[in-house]
Order: C-alpha cells, then structure tokens, then sequence
C-alpha cells in the first residue's frame, strides 16, 4: 500500500515525452499543475479544471485524458505524453503542419489537447469519418475556430480531403 | 479551483482497501477514473479526509460474461466496456448508451461503476442498470451484498451504499431471447448530461421503459403490450408520476413532454428490433 | 449533424510572385503554438517570493458587507496578508465611471456587495492550493438587500437601490431626435411595434485572466504583466485608481494570448486589485483567474431591451424609426461602459436609408456582473432589435421579408452615406451584395427546400439579416451618452489614434512592433506580409514584436485589441511606418545609386534605381548604413534606423452639439441567410444551410478573414441556441461552470458558406475594414428569423432552447390522470425560471398534535430534526443559532445558520426559518407547517420556499430542487421517527483518526 499524507510533498517521477523527469507534489496537486509549474512543461494548458473544455487533454500510458482531473502522484512511474514530444528532431508531424495549412488554429489556448486527443484517436481510428472525427472532437472547446479549419486538417491528414485547401 | 487537502492511499489489494474503508468511514472517498469526483474536488464542493485509489488494482479489471450477467469490476472504464467486441449481442442496450456518454477523453477514464456510484439522476449508465434489471455488487470488510438496481439509486448522488461499502462490480443481464433494446436521449449539446434519457426494452409479453434526466433517479416501469391510445395515456402517467423540476435550460413540463415523445419512440424501436 | 460544403470562395493565390498582402498565407504563429512553445501569460516566470492571490467573491446578489473577520484565515499555514477594502481605502481610489452618476466603484467591495462573484477579499499565499485553504475560513457577515434582477425591476421606481446616491436604478437616460419622426408616424400608412429582449453572454475565451503585479516603493510605481487587451483608454482609469500617474503604471503583455473577444478589457479591475496587494503584502503578486471566476464574475455583453415603433408605407420603406434602447449594465458602469450602447449610434439605422429617427437611450443597474467588451460590441444587441422588426414588419404586411430589406438598403448611389444619428458609411453597393449573395448562395434552391419540407409538415423557416459592421471606433462615441454641455465641459474626444513602430537592424532585418496587444488572430502575419511588401524582402525577414510595454512602446488611448481595428487602422499605421523608413532609406540609397529617391525600388531583397535593375545594393548593406557609418550620411540626412507612426481615421470627430457622431472609423457590409428545421418531437433547432455574405474592404489575408467569419460565427450559433449568463430571481448566478453554461462543440456548429466582395474603404490606408465581429451582429437575429418563420411566430427569446421551442409549439399539455380513490398529488409550486425553490408535502405522524408540537419547540428534539446539526443554541425566544453540516450525497457544506420559529399557534402551526452560509454558499428557507389531528395520529402538512445561493446554485443548478426536496424529506422521516418512539438515529462515530493512527499518518 502507498499511503501518502496530505501535509507532505512526495517526489513524484514520470516519464514525459521519453524522458525520466521528476519532481515533488502534495497529493492534491493536479497533474496540470505538476506539468506545468513543477516540471515547466508548459505547452499543456488549462482551460477549465473541471473537465469540460478538453485544453488540457494529454495522453497517459498512451490513452488521451484531462491532465486537470488527475492527481500528480497517480501518474507516478507512467508514461506521460504532451504536445512538446509530438514533433521529433524539429520537425512537425504531418497532423501539425495540416493545422497550420488548414488554419486550425487561433489563440491556440485548446490546440495541444485537441493534437493529443488526435493522436491517441488516429491510432486506434485511422480513418474517421466526418461525423465520428466531430464526435470525438467534441471532447474539446474551441473559441476561435468553429472547428472547421480543424476538421478540415484531419480529414487532409487522413487522406479524404475532397475540397482543395486554400494553399 | 484546487482541491481541498486530503491524505491519498494507493492499496495494493482490495481488502487494503475496504479495511481502510472501514477505518476512513465517512470522510473517505472512493477514487477510480475520477471523471464525477475530480471536477467536485476541484470545485472543493467535495472535501473528503483521504482518497483510496482503486484505478490500478488488478482484480477489480474484472469483465466477463458468465451466468446470464455481464459483471464489470470496479476499475474497467467506460471505453474498455464500449470497445468489447461481442457487447452489442450481449448487453444491446448498453451499446446503444454508452456513446452517449461524456466524450471520448472521459470515457478513456471514466468507469462504469464509478458512474453508478455517483448516482447523477441523468446519467445514461444508471439509467441503463435501472432498466435492465441489473445489480450492484457492493462489499465492505464486514460484508458482500448485492442490490438490485432500483432499491440502489435512493436520489440525486444518493445511494443505498453504507459509507464502509465499494461498488466491487455491477451487472448487466445479458440479452434475453426475443427481446428488442433502444435508448434514446435529448441533451442540450452532444455529451451533455440528459435533460431527459429513455431504455426501451420490450419482448413477447411487455414493454419496459426506464426514464432518467425526470425524477430525482432513474425510474422503471412495466406495460403489458400497450399500443395507440392506450400507450400514450400510460405514458402520459408516468410522466406526471416522474415529475421533474425546472432548470436554466428546461421546464419540467418539457421534460415530460420528452418523456411522452421520445419514450413512445424507444419504445417503437425496441419493438420494432426484437428478433 | 448535417456538415454543409465549405464554399468558401477568397481568391487564391495568383502566383508566388507579387504582393504577399491579399494572399492566403497560413499563420507564421502556428510553429510556436502546435509545438507547445509557446508563452501565455500563466507560463512566464515568476519571481522569488511571489505570492499567489485567492479571491473571495460575494456569494450574494445585494447585500450590505457588515463585517469580515480574516483572523482565522490568517493563521492558516502559508498565508502571508489578507487584503480588504479597508486597504484599499488606504490605497487605492474608485474607478472614474463613464456617466455623470455619483457612483462608487472599488476593486473591493468597500460596505456593499451587488452582484454575486464581486470581490470581498483577496488572500495571498505561497501557492495557490493554500490561498484557497484560507479563503473558506474567511467569515464575512451579510445583511441580504433585495436584488434588482431584470431590466423591469430596474425600471421600477420602488426597486431597491444599488447606489443609494445615485438615486435611481437607471443611472443614465438620453433622448436623441434626428429628422422628424413625429410627422412620419402622423401620415405612414402602418405603425408596427416590437419589443424584444437580449440575453447577457460571453465569448468565454479559453485562456481566463493572469495578473501578476509588483510595486516598487523607491519609485512609488507598479508594474503589472497581465493579459489585458485594451484599449488603453482603461489606463487612465487604473492609474487613477491606484492613485499614480500613468507613467508610475506600466504594462506589459505577454507574446501570446489565449483569446480575448473583448472580454480580457476586464482584467483592468483586477490589474488594479493585484497592484494594492502587491503594495498591502510588499511582495510580487500573482492571480490566475480560474473558470468558476470567470463565467461567474468576469464579464458579461450587455442584456438590452429594445422597444422598437417602426412608420412604414404599404411596401414596407421604413419612413421613421423610434427606438428605445434600455441597456442592461450590471452592478457598477465599469469603464468604458455604457460603450455597449453607444457604439454603433452612427449606424442605429443599420444598411438602412431611414432618416428620420427617435431614440431613448436607458441605462439600468441591476444586481449582476458588471457588462463589458465582448466581440461583436452591442451590434448583437441592436440588430436583435432592428432585424427582428424588419422581419415582423413583413410578416405583419404580408411581404416577402427580403423585398422588405431590398426596399430599404441604403443604395449604391447614395455612398459615402451619411446616417440620420450621424455615421458615415463608407464605402460598398449594398443591393448588388444582396443580389450576389442571392445568386451564389442558392436561395432559390434554399426557398425549394422549405416547400417541400413545408409540404411533408416539417417546421422549417428561411431568416435573413443584413447589417453594417462598423469597425475602429471613434474615441469620441462613448462622449455621446452625455449632453452638449457635459461635453462641453469635458472637452472633446474623438479620433482612433494607432501607433505602429517599424525598425532596421545592422544586419537588414525589420522588426515591426504595434499597440495592438493581439490576441490570437494572425497579427504577426499580416503584418509581415505588410512589411514584407513594403521592403520588398521575404516573410521571413521580417519579425513582429506582439508583446508590449507601455514603457517603452508608442501607444495611445486607442491602443489596443478591440472595435476591429486591426485591419483598417493597425495594420495600416504600420504601412505608413514602413513607407516612412523605406521613404528614408530610399533616399540614402539614391546618393549612393546616384539617382533620385523616387527610382528607387525595393524588391527581392534588393534595393535598386527603376531605370537600371543592374544598379543595386543588398537591402542588407543599405540597412546596416545607418547603423555602421552614420558619419557618412550626406548633409542633413537622418539615420534610417526607427519610424513611429501615428494615425487617425480622418472622419472621426466629436460628437457636435445635434449629437450627431460617426462612431465609427469604416463600416463593412454583410448580408447573412438561412435555413433551419425545428424537431416537431423535441423542438431542437437544426442549422441547415447558412450563407453569409461580406464585404470587408481589402482583404490582407483572405484565410485569417475565413477564420475570423467562422469563429465568429461558431459564437453567433452559441448566443443563438445554447448560450446565457442565466440568474434566478434572488440573483443568484447560474451557469457557473461549462457543463452548466454552453458552448457549443463541434457536434454542433455547422459550417456555413462564406462569400466576399471587396469594396475597398477610402478610410483606411490599406482599404482593409473590421472583418471579426460581424457575425455575432448578424447570424444570431438570422437564425432567430428563420426560426420566427419556421413557427409563425413573432416572439423570439434567445437563446432558442428545444424546451422554450417546445412550449411554443406544444399545445396544451396532457392533464394528469386522475386515479381513482387517490387524492390528486399537489403539483409543485413553481417560481419560474429563478432558482427560488417551493414545494409542499404532507406526512402523517403516530402521535397526537400536541406530542408533535413539543417536538418542533424542544430545542434538542429539532437539533436531531435538522439535517447534518451539530449543535444547536438558543439566541433568542424561538431563535437558535445552529452548526449544520448539509448537502447531499458527498457534496457537504458546513453552514452557521439563524434558525427561528415564528407565528406559533400550539398545537396547529408555526413559521420555522433558516438562513446560513459556508464556503459553497448561502442558503435561506422557510417552513410554514400545520397540524391536524387525525385518526392514525397528525397529519403533518408543509409549504417551504428556499433560496440556494453561491456555489452550489452556480455549478448545481440540475439537483436543487430534488436535493432540497430530499433533505426536507429527512427532516420528516425524523420528525416521524422522534414522534413513533425513541428510535434514536445511529449516528456512527467518525473512525478517521484512528485509520490515520492505524496507518501512521495521523498528526
């Protein structure tokens, strides 16, 4: 049994993005807020803390879930993935570079989590249909957009694109 | 928007757990994908002592078909149940909710029995349970009990579990010959909590229809094979029976209104699709 | 969901070559953003020993602040000050408000609170979890006032008040008379009226408030890094509050900006808030506004009503107007309000050629979050009214309500226009645009559609909207809302001042920095190709500096992210920067060319004379000239290095003594359809084809205006179906989280088609207008037409919901049976819409009245009634002061409570009453309970009422009532128990400690 007091800061040890890092944290420390302030992993963003708005979506053990509505020490010795390991040795995946293309994004506030949630969610449905990709994406809020730009990417990405693209 | 402080167990074992349960009594919680109790936490609209942590143990990944029951443990979530392959010929009503349930990032985390225990009056799974005929498998160090669904819901986030018990499992009856399954829901967004929900099940002899969203829990109630007039006028019943409050976003009256219109077509599909 | 076919039609690209403004080119932002590097204003450092500030919020909509008590509060571990409105007495001064009203408005509430969420006090911790450890143990005692919740209330002269001083509950009214309506209503053939009302609503953007402030004694100046949008004519208004001048204020903006749509002008009150802890704690201060914060304090558009009388002949030319405009600003005029009312005065009329014109402008107080900036800026609002008439009128005259719109477009011939209240419409050809959109958005093939759904008794409605957006705004317009006199007095203001400063480095690259503060549109982009074009270099040369520093960057009032300047007149400001430096470099380069300054040309990095290509420099050696050798600058010639310019829309003047203004700088066109369904079962609204036609002047960047008319209108569709910042009757906020207040998803926004016509505006350096804001002005009232004329009806209350939609085409509903034998249920007693709670139940007792009645009065008998006491002392005859841990389920919340009984008729009834308040909120009921003997003992009836304020009402809305319900329903399963026997409840002694001693974590 592991058995943690409230009062105590324990060293907490994930494995972000490939890489061992560590830190400490009081069992009510949000993992958001361990990403972010502990660890200075910034790109995950906090829109609501209550598991609506989807900002903070990041993958765990490979699975896309709200960072907010998890505590720190449960992602203690897991695997943890945010929108900083996605492009590998400067390049962007190809899923990034259709956001720009597409103009999938505005301010940007809820674009990592919307990425992590696609890249759990290509790999198990790697060609979604309009309707499913909408459906999953309604998991997430975005102000900026009205989505269009970012269905559009997805269904580039995944090769159905029927309209030509601006560029 | 930060939890309130608590002490956080993470037991190796599920009798680590229920003699903490037992120790922990009223101020301790139950947390397993925390999809219903992190959000409360956050809000500190929940401020419990300690937190007992069961996402990761073992025996409660439990999820087998086996005696008429389909039993899912305590740590399977919402996704893992949606993505068995042979649940829409096991458990067909279950299949037909679960997509309408939160979103695909809460599924990935939510759990069935965690739904169940938090009880919310229009929540899909409950409402699934309630309809079915389906049980909560509860246990403490003291004891293992299992309730029948509808003597479980007691009111909203109210249940019949004693504060020392866990949902160890529910289950689901596995689909009984002849019968015909349908839900249908009217939220405000997709995702969105029900303003009203209804399970639909009618076979040769009845009809079965389980409404959430109305009262204060999921209700269920029997109809010999009604049809035309007759059918709307126990509908009309119910409904009123159910009765329902206003929120921001609908009247009462809309609700029962919902109930007359969308459980009348639930109950048209489950006919229709009986085999 | 249908998804339509984008048709998104901006022209593409010619060619590589040529000018990069008017290309599509995806955002040089998105590397920063999709790789996760880039800076929000919560990721920048902070310094040592900063601290990190909790807001304590007003659970009630009125109430006068009797007391507060933080010494608990301050023994809590890690708490380092607490600051009240004592301090900010001492330190600090009330926001200047925009109107003549002697009204006060602090950063804290100083006696009084009037809206619920409004700052009480602030602790400042070593970290967030901490602060708000602190913040539940805060006590403050209230005395309820009676909250003033709608316009009407506000209008009502008995209404309590919210500023005693200022006298009324509408702190502002104007009359404005252009033409002579008066006559027109004599003679027209039809008078048609309308009253209509708007919902308060966000933009909600996804990034909430940061503030981080510190305060440097030695100089007695703050500075504050904040995301703060503008305009910076709020900076006047914080200095003075914090009692410096503007120099002793400064700030900063981070790079990026999580979104702002108006809303982050409302950070200002807190910039202000931060800047007295900083200085009360003597430490840097950080704040993270969280969300609960935000729907619930932050801001809010405006709710307006519009009383709306239209003279009009038998074709439906609207011949006179009278309007009558009551804005719903909240609590305080919170700068700049009342903007919301005022800044479309120019253009009341709309695309309309009415010249003769009445308006009442009204400003109401009511006990909600004070109104502010947000995207779209009162065009919402007016259009809400002048659409939904235009529509009524003809429906009412049996017109088509398109040849209504064409009848009274204002015509091409008649541009620039001047309107009846003083606007000055640019630029465009109003009725081609409609005719166009027509053609190729298929209304025809649109108008089918409804007959045949029509013809399978299908509900389905056509809507139609054409409007004005009016983009940078006049300075001077909010000056409107005062008299001649006043202004007068006042002096005057006008303009829209932009500020843009353009620079060469050593090494030929040009940096670009404006007063703009973007917040997430493509800025930097635009720019760049701007600047690009200007030097003839590449994107990519070119690098826009978006953080900002009022310290260091030109700036004026007008600076800032708002009123769609961007385009018109910041992107323009910049060019003329640009052309300035390039004007100077060109001069330079024609001494060592050896031709005059205007050969020379700059292209492809490359700066040559017209006349020889071959005779060139690098841009990069003429750049670094003036870095290098500025000794070698022939006579008289200054340095290349720096050019800052300022620019003002030539046709902004004050408002003149007729009160006429044009309040805005340019004014773009758009003319939207549609074409919903209406679910007969369950009254859920489906878009099915939506058109939206623009004419926005040159566009720079046709695939940031695609992105600009499609978040926009996402938005629109929000006001339209799902979206309102509701309040109960007690005042009490609703929608306090995002399951409770609803943004639409990607399940639910469609996607529309979008056409452009280009008439450049002769305003603006670049003839770019505001493209950004039009469809939360235009596509709320279209959907609501189509509607309108999908149900035959002519009242439209937005937000659309299916039940609001099922009320109006439900007919009666089915009675209840009646069974036989059973007494009929009471039907719950409703207060509609509010959150105020009733109900009533009977229960029948085993014992006699007079047993039940020594239960109801022994103090420890209804210490064991009430659910969750603890303890409970007697006060006063009949009045308990009560400890009681309440709630359902595992959502508790520890309540002192005032319990008394009253109006006590032994043994036939009594009045039992309680009000208490925790850290989720206030709670206050009452019991009216009578006794009847009957033959299996008393038969027990109550009628309660009960109000649920704070927290609780804000995020818990769905189980309130059945939750109350559920308690009452222990209080009688108790009383029954009491009156059977002794059957004391078994309470279970809490086994906590001893885990935690078993476990070896108890302290």
């Amino acid at each position: 049994m592991q058995a943690l007091t409230a009062e105590t800061r324990h060293p907490v040890t994930i494995i972000l993005n490939g890489q061992r890092r560590s830190g400490y944290a009081h069992p009510r420390m949000l993992l958001s807020d361990f990403l972010r302030h502990e660890l200075g992993a910034h790109g995950t963003r906090v829109g609501c803390e209550h598991g609506v708005c989807g900002a903070c979506t990041i993958r765990i053990d490979g699975v896309a879930q709200r960072a907010c509505l998890t505590l720190a020490v449960q992602a203690d010795n897991r695997r943890v993935d945010t929108v900083e390991g996605l492009a590998k040795e400067g390049r962007m995946t190809a899923l990034q570079e259709a956001f720009n293309r597409h103009h999938a994004l505005q301010c940007g506030f809820c674009t990592a989590g919307i990425l992590m949630s696609l890249s759990d969610y290509l790999e198990r449905v790697p060609k979604p249909s309009e309707a499913e990709l909408r459906d999953m994406l309604s998991g997430h809020l975005c102000r900026c957009t009205g989505y269009a730009g970012i269905v559009r990417a997805v269904m580039d990405v995944t090769g159905q694109l029927r309209e030509t693209p601006h560029v | 928007m930060k939890p309130a402080p608590f002490d956080y167990l993470r037991p190796a074992s599920l009798s680590e757990a229920l003699a903490a349960l037992a120790s922990g009594g009223d101020e301790a919680r139950i947390l397993a994908g925390g999809q219903s109790l992190m959000p409360m936490l956050n809000m500190r609209l929940v401020q419990p002592r300690l937190l007992i942590d069961l996402s990761l143990l073992d025996e409660l990944r439990s999820l087998e078909a086996r005696d008429g029951w389909l039993t899912v443990g305590a740590a399977v979530t919402q996704a893992e149940l949606m993505a068995r392959p042979t649940l829409a010929e096991e458990v067909p009503l279950l299949a037909a909710a679960l997509p309408w349930i939160g979103h695909f990032q809460t599924r990935n985390r939510g759990t069935v029995c965690g739904s169940i225990a938090h009880a919310d009056p229009s929540a899909e799974l409950p409402l699934c349970l309630v309809a079915l005929g389906g049980e909560v498998m509860l246990r403490s160090a003291r004891k293992r009990r299992s309730l029948p669904a509808a003597a479980f819901f007691l009111g909203p986030l109210t249940t019949a579990k004693e504060a020392d018990e866990i949902i160890e499992a529910v289950r689901f009856p596995l689909r009984k010959a002849e019968t015909g399954h349908a839900f249908r829901e009217v939220a405000m967004r997709h995702g969105d909590f029900a303003i009203t929900a209804c399970a639909a099940i009618a076979d040769r002899n009845g009809l079965r229809l389980a409404v959430g969203g109305v009262a204060d829990r999921p209700i269920a109630r029997d109809w010999p094979l009604l049809a035309g007039a007759e059918l709307d006028e126990a509908l009309n019943a119910f409904a009123w029976d159910l009765g329902g409050d206003d929120d921001q976003h609908a009247t009462a009256r809309y609700r029962r209104s919902l109930v007359r219109r969308i459980g009348r077509t639930a109950i048209e599909e489950a006919l229709a699709c009986r085999p | 969901m249908t998804a339509l076919k984008s048709a998104a039609t901006t022209p593409q690209a010619e060619s590589a070559a040529g000018p990069l403004v008017g290309r599509p080119i995806p955002r040089l932002e998105d590397t920063a953003i999709l790789t996760g590097a880039a800076r929000y204003a919560d990721d920048l450092p902070v310094k040592p020993g900063t601290l990190h500030a909790a807001i304590l919020r007003s659970p009630h909509a009125h109430a006068e602040v009797l007391g507060i008590d933080v010494g608990a509060a301050l023994t809590m571990p890690g708490v380092a000050a607490i600051v009240t409105g004592e301090e900010a007495k001492r330190f600090a001064s009330p926001f200047l408000v925009g109107v003549k009203a002697p009204m006060e408005h602090w950063c804290l509430a100083i006696d009084r609170v009037r809206y619920v969420g409004e700052p009480v006090a602030v602790v400042l911790a070593e970290n967030r979890y901490l602060a708000e450890d602190a913040l539940d143990r805060i006590e403050v005692r209230y005395r309820p006032l009676p909250p003033v919740t709608s316009i009407e209330q506000a209008l009502d002269p008995a209404s309590e008040l919210l500023h005693p001083a200022v006298g009324s509950n509408i702190a502002n009214t104007r009359n404005f008379l252009y033409g002579d309506p008066d006559s027109q209503f004599e003679t027209a053939p039809h008078r048609l009226s309308l009253t209509v009302h708007y919902p308060r609503n966000s933009c909600t953007p996804m990034e909430c408030f940061v503030v981080q402030a510190e305060y440097d004694p030695a100089e007695g100046g703050y500075e504050v890094l904040s995301n703060f949008s503008g305009p910076f004519a709020v900076h006047p208004v914080m200095a003075r509050a914090l009692n410096v001048s503007g120099a002793k204020l400064r700030l900063k903006s981070p790079p990026h900006s999580g979104g702002s749509f108006g809303n982050k002008q409302a950070v200002f009150p807190y910039i202000v808030l931060m800047g007295l802890c900083a200085r009360v704690s003597g430490r840097p201060v950080k704040w993270v506004e969280d969300r609960l914060e935000h729907l619930m304090a932050a801001t809010s558009a405006t709710g307006r009503r519009m009383d709306l009388e239209a003279a009009v002949d038998a074709d439906g030319k609207v011949l006179a107007l009278r309007m009558q405009q009551t804005e719903d600003c909240g609590a305080y005029v919170r700068a700049p309000e009342p903007a919301s009312l005022y800044r479309n005065h120019g253009n009341l009329t709309g695309a309309y050629d009415i010249r003769h014109l009445a308006v009442v402008n009204r400003i109401a107080l009511t006990n909600k979050t004070p109104s502010g900036l947000n995207r779209g800026f009162g065009g919402g609002q007016l259009y809400f009214g002048l659409e939904r008439l235009m529509h009524h009128i003809a429906v009412t005259l049996n017109l088509d309500p398109l040849d209504v719109i064409r009848r009274n477009l204002v015509p091409a011939s008649a541009m620039p226009y001047a309107t009846a209240s003083g606007g000055q419409l640019d630029s465009g050809d109003y009725p081609a645009t409609v005719e166009e959109a027509i053609e190729r958005g298929g209304l025809a093939e649109l108008k089918a559609r409804r007959d045949k759904a029509r013809a399978e008794g299908r509900l389905y409605g056509i809507g139609y909207a054409a409007i004005v957006e009016p983009s940078i705004s006049n300075m001077g317009y909010i000056t409107t809302v005062l008299t001649a006199e006043e202004r007068r007095k006042a002096g005057p203001k006008n303009g829209a001042q932009a500020a843009a400063t353009v620079a060469v480095d050593p090494t030929g690259g040009v940096s670009v920095s404006v007063a703009s503060v973007p917040q997430g549109q493509g800025h930097r982009t635009v720019l760049a190709q701007v600047i690009a074009d200007v030097f003839g270099l590449r994107l990519e040369d070119i690098r826009v500096v978006t953080d900002f520093d009022t310290a260091k960057d030109a700036w004026s009032i007008a600076a800032g992210n708002y009123s769609s300047r961007f385009a018109g007149a910041v992107a323009g400001t910049a060019h003329i920067a640009a052309m300035r430096l390039r004007d100077r470099l060109a001069r330079l380069a024609a001494g060592q060319l050896n031709v005059r300054p205007e050969d020379v040309r700059f292209e492809n990095g490359k700066v040559f004379a017209a006349s020889n290509p071959e005779n060139t420099l690098s841009f990069s050696r003429l750049a670094a000239a003036g870095h290098w050798a500025p000794g070698t600058l022939p006579e008289g010639q200054e340095a290349a290095l720096r050019e800052t310019a300022f620019w003002t829309p030539d046709p902004l003047k004050a408002p003149t003594d007729a009160d006429h203004i044009n309040s805005s700088a340019c004014y773009g066109f758009i003319f939207d359809f549609c074409g919903v369904e209406v679910d007969r079962v369950t009254g859920q609204v489906r878009i099915d084809h939506y058109v939206t036609m623009h004419d926005a002047g040159r566009l720079l960047n046709p695939l940031m205006v695609e992105g600009q008319v499609m978040g926009g209108f996402a938005q629109a569709v929000g006001v339209a179906l799902y979206e309102e910042y509701a309040y109960g009757e007690d005042g009490g906020f609703l929608s306090g989280s995002f399951a409770d207040y609803l943004v639409p998803t990607s399940m639910e926004v469609p996607v529309p088609v979008i056409l452009h016509r280009e008439s450049p505006s002769p305003v603006t350096p670049l003839g770019a207008k505001g493209a950004g804001e039009g469809n939360n002005m235009s596509t709320p009232v279209c959907i609501a037409n189509a509607v309108a004329d999908a149900l035959g009806i002519d009242t439209v209350t937005l937000p659309l919901t299916p039940s609001k939609i099922a009320a109006l085409i439900d007919g009666e509903e089915p009675p209840r049976p009646v069974v036989a034998g059973a007494p009929p249920a009471p039907e719950p007693v409703k207060t509609a819409g509010g959150r105020g709670l009733s109900g009533e139940g009977s229960r029948t007792v085993p014992a006699t009245p007079e047993e039940v009645w020594a239960i109801l009065l022994d103090p420890k008998e209804l210490a064991a009634l009430l659910p969750g006491c603890e303890a409970l002392d007697l006060v006063g005859p009949n009045s308990y002061r009560a400890e009681v841990v309440v709630g359902i389920g595992p959502v508790r919340g520890r309540y002192t409570a005032e319990v008394a009984l009253s109006d006590l008729d032994p043994p036939n009834s009594l009045t039992l009453a309680g009000s208490g308040s925790s850290a989720l909120g206030t709670g206050r009921g009452t019991g009216h309970v009578t006794l009847e003997r009957t033959a299996e003992g008393t038969t027990v009836r109550y009628r309660y009422t009960a109000e649920v304020g704070g927290k609780v009402a804000a995020v818990g809305g769905r189980m309130l009532d059945s939750a109350s319900r559920l308690l009452i329903g222990q209080f009688f399963d108790k009383l029954i128990a009491r009156a059977g026997g002794p059957a004391a409840p078994a309470e279970k002694p809490s086994l906590l400690k001893r885990l935690l001693r078993l476990l070896g974590l108890a302290r």
